[in-house]
């Protein structure tokens, strides 16, 4: 069971909820995924509209936990307002903190996100810090308060999948209680497997399935990724090795020359 | 008096971030404001007065990764 600020979870995939073709095939992924979070932002809403109330009454049909982003801020300041406004229109204390500090990368300004990130634990959010894989980043993140680690594996929507084996194994391996959630840079269900086959908690996606061919078939794919990748991690995993070893017994072989 | 509401100008004659939602017509249920880079809570809003050169910010739920 995933437990992340005292909340047990069945399902370690969090998914995103944008950029799908219908809001129909959203509804359909989100159920394929087994979901239990899904992830909303706040926008400007247009004098006149209620562009925002539908999209939420859809959400929270599902009855999913909701974790709304701080996506597109690039100070403390804007990540700080923005996760005070989530909560207000959201009614939870999570925040999905992310603060840019590349356009290009989408990298986390990581000095930026300590800062915002111990700001919001102090007054009362539970925060899941979108950040990178470096090791003493994430030491600064749980130090300001944070419970849960969100590390890219490659940069978001980019599809590379895990691009540096070394840092997601030094941060498993670091800080073995914490859960941790992949974010950012998957592409294909044998990446959530390889991530989750690393000790990882769970994944965070969104682009890698709302951009497949077939979006609600992909969550689904992922889904059993990420249950085979985590089962494969506990049950303990064969070390490569150089060298063939025999499958087949070698004693009591025939020898016919 | 002229306000900066979501980035656009507009000349308003509501005194109060309540009253600036219905004169500019935001109908939903699902709004989260703010003013000057300060949260203004939904119950706030009636209290919160408002001045000249105010930049008003109104959000809305979205889709998001």
């Amino acid at each position: 069971m995933l437990k992340l600020y005292n909340t047990e979870l069945s399902s370690r995939v969090l998914l995103g909820t944008a950029q799908y073709p219908s809001p129909a095939i959203l509804m359909d992924a989100i159920k394929a995924s087994g979901t239990e979070i899904v992830t909303v932002s706040l926008r400007r809403e247009m004098a006149g509209g209620k562009s925002g109330d539908k999209f939420w009454s859809l959400i929270r049909s599902l009855g999913t936990h909701v974790l709304p982003n701080t996506a597109g801020c690039h100070t403390v300041r804007e990540a700080v307002l923005t996760a005070q406004m989530a909560r207000d229109v959201f009614t939870t204390d999570w925040i999905k903190l992310e603060v840019i500090g590349n356009h290009d990368t989408l990298q986390p300004d990581v000095f930026a996100l300590v800062e915002a990130a111990r700001i919001l634990s102090d007054d009362g959010f539970k925060v899941f810090p979108y950040t990178t894989d470096d090791l003493i980043v994430a030491e600064r993140l749980l130090e300001a308060g944070c419970e849960v680690l969100m590390p890219w594996c490659a940069p978001i929507g980019s599809a590379l999948g895990p691009l540096n084996m070394h840092a997601l194994r030094s941060l498993r391996g670091n800080f073995p209680d914490v859960p941790m959630i992949i974010d950012a840079g998957l592409g294909r269900p044998s990446h959530a497997a390889t991530v989750m086959e690393l000790g990882f908690d769970a994944i965070l996606l969104n682009t890698a399935v709302a951009k497949a061919g077939d979006p609600v078939a992909m969550a689904s794919a992922f889904a059993k990724a990420v249950d085979a990748g985590h089962v494969a991690f506990h049950a303990g995993m064969l070390e490569p090795r150089d060298v063939a070893v025999p499958s087949t017994p070698v004693i009591g072989r025939a020898v016919f020359t | 008096m002229k306000l900066l509401v979501n980035g656009e100008p507009h000349d308003v004659s509501a005194q109060s971030l309540d009253a600036l939602l219905a004169e500019l017509e935001f109908q939903g249920e699902w709004l989260a404001t703010a003013l000057n880079g300060e949260l203004v809570r939904s119950p706030e809003r009636q209290a919160c007065r408002l001045n000249e050169g105010d930049k008003v910010e109104i959000l809305t739920p979205r889709q998001g990764g």
